[in-house]
């Protein structure tokens, strides 16, 4: 009943000992998250909150807990090198909250992922969550509720904005996946349509984007094309100057590309329904689900 | 960030890019002097201001022209006393125009030929491109639509590099000579390492001009750098001009605070890049118009909701303030217990809408409503936006009529 991540996950920290590192992980643990290692160099021996080891390296704690995804809490100055070093261990997923990665860093680590099994999700970005089963993030986690809708979005508050309108409406979701805000990151838009469609307790799902790049108008098309349940977005960023950086390093409409128009332009060409406003976006899907 | 054409000038020629002979001056002294030193050549003296559009910009003075052509070190001297301190105005800088602090003294191009040369970070390969055209000094955006097949595009590996035989590539397709091809290759070089070396998102050299004398060289530079690297260029962070930004987001980068000023009556604090601009959708969606875009971030303290009101209220076209907060990590309470001391600490002279939502909700709105500061609560996001449109419309109809007994009120 998810994608990516359910109830057999392992969970290794990266950063684990830091104050949002350490904070995040007991929020995990307590929603119900199997954290079985973290990691800091130099601290390696230690145990965590009295439970967890803390290893020196990935490798070794892949080694030993045998640990198959990672979220990373590291400062952005070191986070391009967690993220590979992740991928070195060939863990399934790597989860990468860390904000504030130079863009150059993560160019080269999405150059050196090619070919690698392991999936990234951010950075930048709020996290993973399976309602019930795995929480891998900063979100709230009792703003959730298990159910079969799927959510992809770039922003934190406002994928939590559009849960909490499902969630209250009675409609649960099968996982939702915040992809980040930074303008070179892990799986895309597309990329997560595409596990939502295979997903057998995925029925119907909302993508959540905003000005700058293409990755929306990509997913557009190919949900045109291959995808066969109800789906429903909204585009953040109507009002956005252009030339300006909203926030996200990705959030910017450049050389007359990446508007908040041309992206829903392509989405309703695709024949996605599109949410008018941010506080309509569950009200957009449910009524294609009823159809 | 943007830095002044000198500034670019000084990171190029860091990197072996050929430019112009010159240096920046502050006084019509220094101006002379340097004008004297480069000889006897025709020199063009420009104001240094972020902003395009200088050649046609004009002086409150009555000076025209922020770009002048000059045939002497005397002549300079006239030039930049026209020039330093005085406002230029030019259609990108709007009426209040820029105060010129420094002139740039340089050689004048004897140009033949002007190309268009850029390196930006491509998002949709994760890589860098080199982009460029036989069709430089003008828009490129304007080629691109007019003549799509003259915009040459080069990918390059993010790994690699930039290879020496992608230079003597593009020196060909840019219809260089083979008496220019090492000067030109040589400057396609040390333009990709300047994009690597400061951490730029684009470099744009509009035009890279080949002179009569035939060099090769980049007579304007634009940069956008990475802002999350700067915290490894301290000496590109250096260059930032404060005088030449909004002082409404010079004062919010101050406390770590988001902040884009617009140009609407209707201010909004939001926590969350995503949601601050999807607020600013709606409120336009409603009928209303943002006055800023300000995200305060996932942790932000009391003191920082405090200082964000402060900037918020200072703009006087501000008739209503929005708050939407949907609290995850942040807590609730902790946004009304902000709220609640900006509100006393600041006089709020517009209505204030409040909407909040997620951890903690029901302890922050207790909090609200018996702190006693004068609120409109709403209950969702569409409420929340629809109120904010109404009190900053009834606040606007108020103040163009000056006999209105509400208005002399106070709150």
């Amino acid at each position: 009943m998810s994608v990516l991540v359910d109830k057999n996950t392992r969970l290794l920290v990266q950063g684990i000992t830091g104050s949002a590192g350490a904070f995040h992980t007991r929020q995990c643990a307590e929603y119900g998250t199997n954290v079985v290692a973290g990691v800091t160099p130099g601290k390696g021996g230690q145990m965590f909150d009295e439970k967890v080891p803390v290893f020196d390296t990935v490798w070794e704690a892949k080694q030993r807990t045998n640990c198959n995804v990672s979220m990373i809490f590291v400062p952005a100055a070191f986070a391009a090198d967690s993220i590979l070093e992740a991928v070195n261990a060939d863990l399934d997923l790597v989860v990468c909250i860390t904000e504030g990665i130079p863009v150059m860093d993560m160019m080269r680590v999405k150059a050196m992922m090619r070919g690698k099994r392991t999936r990234l999700i951010g950075p930048n970005c709020p996290g993973i969550i399976t309602p019930g089963a795995c929480k891998i993030g900063i979100m709230p986690g009792y703003i959730h509720k298990p159910g079969n809708v799927g959510v992809i979005s770039r922003s934190g508050t406002l994928t939590y904005e559009a849960v909490w309108q499902l969630t209250t409406q009675g409609y649960g979701q099968s996982t939702c996946i915040g992809i980040g805000g930074d303008p070179i990151g892990g799986l895309s838009h597309l990329d997560c349509a595409k596990l939502f469609n295979d997903d057998p307790d995925t029925a119907a799902f909302i993508l959540i984007g905003e000005i700058g790049g293409s990755a929306e108008e990509e997913a557009a098309a190919w949900i045109q094309a291959n995808c066969k349940k109800p789906v429903a977005a909204f585009i953040a960023g109507m009002t956005a100057p252009p030339g300006r950086r909203m926030g996200h390093a990705g959030a910017i409409v450049s050389g007359g590309k990446g508007t908040a128009t041309g992206k829903i332009e392509a989405m309703k060409a695709a024949g996605i329904a599109v949410a008018e406003t941010p506080a309509t976006i569950a009200d957009t899907l449910i009524a294609q689900i009823k159809k | 960030m943007n830095i002044h054409e000198y500034q670019a000038k000084e990171l190029l020629e860091n990197f072996g890019v050929a430019t112009t002979r010159g240096q920046v001056a502050s006084t019509p002294e220094e101006a002379e002097k340097i004008a004297a030193q480069l000889g006897n050549a025709e020199l063009v003296v420009k104001a240094q201001v972020h902003a395009g559009g200088r050649g046609k910009g004009t002086f409150r003075n009555g000076f025209k022209g922020g770009v002048q052509v000059v045939k002497s070190a005397k002549e300079a001297r006239e030039v930049a006393e026209k020039m330093l301190g005085q406002t230029l105005v030019t259609h990108q800088t709007g009426p209040a125009g820029r105060v010129v602090n420094k002139v740039l003294v340089a050689e004048s191009a004897d140009i033949a030929r002007e190309i268009y040369f850029a390196i930006l970070l491509d998002r949709a390969t994760a890589a860098p491109l080199v982009v460029a055209s036989t069709e430089g000094g003008v828009e490129i955006e304007t080629v691109a639509a007019k003549s799509p097949e003259k915009i040459i595009r080069e990918p390059i590996d993010p790994l690699g590099g930039l290879q020496p035989f992608q230079t003597r590539k593009l020196a060909g397709q840019l219809g260089f000579e083979h008496s220019q091809t090492k000067a030109a290759t040589r400057l396609f070089d040390g333009l990709y390492r300047t994009f690597i070396g400061c951490d730029c998102s684009m470099v744009e050299i509009n035009p890279l001009v080949v002179t009569k004398q035939n060099e090769v060289l980049a007579l304007d530079a634009k940069f956008n750098f990475d802002d999350n690297a700067l915290y490894r260029h301290p000496e590109i962070g250096a260059m930032r001009d404060t005088a030449e930004e909004d002082p409404r987001e010079v004062e919010a980068s101050k406390h770590g605070l988001n902040y884009i000023g617009l140009d609407g009556n209707i201010a909004c604090l939001v926590n969350g890049a995503g949601l601050a601009m999807a607020t600013m959708d709606i409120i336009k969606f409603y009928g209303g118009n943002p006055a800023n875009f300000l995200d305060v971030g996932g942790s932000a303290t009391e003191e920082q909701v405090t200082e964000a009101f402060k900037i918020l209220i200072a703009d006087k076209n501000v008739k209503a303030i929005l708050v939407n907060i949907f609290g995850g990590i942040m807590k609730v309470d902790v946004i009304a217990n902000g709220i609640i001391s900006a509100a006393k600490t600041v006089h709020l002279s517009v209505p204030l809408v409040v909407r909040v939502e997620g951890t903690n909700v029901e302890k922050g709105k207790q909090l609200l409503k018996e702190s006693g500061v004068t609120l409109i609560t709403a209950d969702d996001l569409g409420d929340a936006a629809k109120k904010a449109v109404a009190a900053a419309a009834a606040a606007g109809s108020q103040s163009q009529n000056p006999n209105s007994k509400e208005e002399s009120t106070p709150k």
